[in-house]
């Protein structure tokens, strides 16, 4: 037995290892807003018209809820915030319908807020005049000014329009159509049917809420709640883009968000470029601002300039909403990534059309323009190259099969070496 | 070797016998201990107010309002969100609520499980919603609508009312909880950049940009080793049974030693 003493360890290692080129992803520019120096703008519109003074809610007069709440609200107002306080309906006590609708006056500027001086100018109101919902609503507009930051108007009223033309539903829309964003929240004290219609249509039309208030903590809690929204969100403020009728002259996008109109089966076009090695995304969002057809889509393409379609985004619904979204990811497949390298070794950027169409249906009535407010988002980013495959396991049965696989390996290599010295001692 | 086979049947079979314990049942979402209550709620997707999983929220709203929120994935999570609306007034008829999850390109993401959108009588006082997400994949082809890492949002709103019923108030309570471990392994692909939606405002280019030096591609040693990850150790492990298993195989065909 000379074999006995050979050391019988025949060991395989069995680690796979294959050569890939693992990618290098080019790291994404990390810049960061700066904030704006801007402070957060509000202002509240409240109606003193004649039928503040019904006493209906919790027994008191609407006027003397409106009035505590408003006191509680400049009480608790965040100092960064600026807050201004315009009144309708507050001065005219006469007849006269053409002067009662003018009658609306900035009772506290838009500004830091002097709360002593706030609270006095409140307390002095008294129930008097008509209603100009609408001419208050533009007043407000521009107490607000123009800025790069949103502005949000809370309008408090008991009573419908008493002074159309304008209507107030169609001020609304026009503010928002301008480039300034606005958007008005309004509280219905006590509503009837149609002050909660045309206060809904002024909501919707600018992208705000509608609030039914039947009692003061109600009242405070939400005017309370508006105001701080207004402070935290007044920053995201898109930047206003107008998309074209074709792709050869659509405006040329850098990555951000962008905002635009689009009437009903409008096609707006938009380009972006895009490097080899890059991916875009691009998602948009319609807002669905006025009465549509309960059925609806919205469509984003991505196109070639030749018009070949890249990919396309799409999403449909049905019922009340208000934004329909659709998003796409696109970047060059690698072949046709480096089509030809320049030869100074730089890398063009190559241009990708994007289309925003929708499948919206107007009722009978519906204003067809301005058209339906667009939210477009776009960003390039370093592209996600395909996954070169697994090159190891993991399981439980890859373990098994490896233990299987050496030890049928062993058990064969035994053998042959016993059948090898058996062989080699017999010659 | 009957002492050697039986130990070899033990060296297969522990791999068996370390399989990892049934799943157990999916636990009722409960809030993460210490994590503040959220009292906020965002009106858009720009606006929508940031959470994060186990993160409880509890906001007053109006009937008819769209409240938003967004919460970060990872890859390999399954997220459920779990609301309840409670009326504290009466309403005047049957109403149906949703809750939609869209990802960080805004596409609306499908739900495994749960009552997406559930209609009440006008008696009821409350309503429950759910919304259990497909599993975050690390990576998917931009083609595809797969979920993908990164900023997930949640829309909460009425679908359908007696319109009488807008505005009057509501209690919201929404509670987005996370499974699983997320840090899937680097073979499976990997997002270089999360859907992380650009919020910034835009600039309108006024000219083309100008073409850019190509990067170099950088030639690193390791490049063509795969990514780290738990693919290495099962297959280390694998390797070493396997050479176990193979010295024990050699050693079934020794003969048996002469007594």
């Amino acid at each position: 037995m000379i074999n006995k003493r050979r050391s019988t360890a025949v060991v395989w290692g069995l680690l796979a290892a294959t050569a890939l080129i693992g990618p290098t992803p080019a790291a994404a520019d990390d810049e960061t807003t700066a904030p704006p120096a801007e402070p957060p703008k509000v202002e509240l519109v409240l109606d003193v018209s004649g039928s503040m003074r019904a006493r209906d809610i919790d027994g008191r007069s609407r006027i003397s809820v409106a009035q505590q709440a408003f006191n509680e609200v400049v009480d608790a107002l965040p100092d960064e915030t600026q807050l201004g306080i315009r009144v309708l309906g507050a001065t005219y006590r006469g007849k006269d319908k053409k002067k009662g609708c003018q009658d609306t006056q900035q009772i506290v500027p838009v500004g830091p807020v002097d709360r002593a001086r706030a609270k006095a100018a409140v307390a002095s109101l008294r129930p008097t005049g008509f209603t100009p919902v609408g001419l208050a609503l533009r007043s407000a507009a521009q107490d607000l000014g123009t800025g790069a930051t949103a502005r949000r108007i809370v309008l408090i009223t008991d009573g419908e329009d008493t002074c159309a033309p304008p209507d107030p539903c169609e001020v609304a829309r026009e503010l928002a159509a301008q480039g300034t964003r606005l958007v008005v929240d309004t509280l219905g004290l006590a509503p009837d049917e149609k002050v909660r219609r045309q206060l809904l249509c002024i909501a919707g039309a600018t992208g705000g809420t509608y609030t039914a208030a039947e009692s003061a903590d109600e009242l405070t809690g939400r005017i309370k709640q508006l105001v701080d929204r207004a402070g935290d969100t007044y920053t995201a403020t898109p930047t206003v883009v107008g998309g074209a009728a074709e792709c050869g002259n659509a405006p040329l996008l850098a990555p951000g968000v962008y905002t635009d109109r689009e009437a009903f089966s409008e096609h707006r076009w938009y380009r972006v470029p895009v490097r080899a090695g890059q991916e875009l995304r691009a998602s948009v969002s319609v807002a669905l601002d006025r009465p549509v057809n309960p059925d609806y889509g919205v469509l984003l393409r991505a196109t070639a300039p030749d018009g070949r379609e890249l990919v396309r985004g799409v999403d449909a619904g049905s019922g009340r909403t208000d934004v329909i979204s659709a998003g796409l990811r696109w970047s060059a497949a690698e072949d046709a990534a480096t089509p030809t390298p320049e030869p100074s070794g730089t890398q063009p950027a190559r241009t990708v059309c994007l289309v925003v169409s929708n499948a919206f249906a107007p009722r009978p009535g519906t204003e067809a323009t301005p058209g339906m407010p667009v939210e477009l988002t776009v960003d390039v980013v370093a592209s996600s190259p395909a996954p070169d495959g697994p090159d190891l396991g993991r399981g439980w049965a890859l373990l098994l099969l490896l233990t299987l696989a050496g030890l049928l390996t062993g058990l064969v290599a035994g053998l042959l070496t016993r059948w090898w010295v058996a062989t080699w001692r017999e010659n | 070797m009957r002492t050697l086979l039986r130990s070899a049947a033990a060296l297969v079979a522990a791999g068996l016998i370390l399989a990892p314990a049934a799943a157990s049942a999916a636990p009722t979402p409960t809030p993460s201990p210490g994590a503040a209550t959220v009292t906020k709620a965002g009106t858009s997707f720009l606006t929508a107010t940031a959470i994060t999983a186990g993160q409880p929220v509890r906001v007053g709203a109006s009937t008819g309002d769209h409240l938003y929120w967004a919460f970060p994935a990872e890859a390999g999570q399954v997220h459920q969100v779990n609301a309840t609306v409670t009326f504290p007034k009466v309403r005047s008829g049957a109403s149906t609520w949703t809750v939609d999850v869209f990802d960080g390109l805004r596409r609306r993401q499908a739900c495994t499980a749960g009552a997406q959108t559930p209609t009440v009588p006008a008696s009821a006082t409350s309503v429950t919603l759910g919304c259990t997400l497909r599993q975050v994949r690390p990576w998917a082809e931009p083609w595809s609508a797969d979920p993908l890492p990164g900023t997930y949002y949640v829309r909460l709103s009425v679908v359908d009312l007696p319109e009488p019923d807008l505005g009057l108030p509501i209690d919201v309570e929404l509670l987005v909880t996370a499974d699983g471990e997320g840090g899937a392994s680097g073979d499976d692909g990997e997002l270089t950049a999360p859907l992380v939606p650009n919020g910034r405002a835009g600039t309108v280019l006024t000219a083309e940009p100008t073409a850019e030096p190509v990067a170099e591609e950088g030639s690193s040693l390791t490049g063509w080793l795969p990514e780290p990850g738990s693919r290495w150790f099962w297959t280390t492990a694998g390797g070493v049974l396997a050479a176990v298993a193979g010295v024990v195989g050699f050693a079934l065909t020794r003969r048996p030693r002469r007594r």
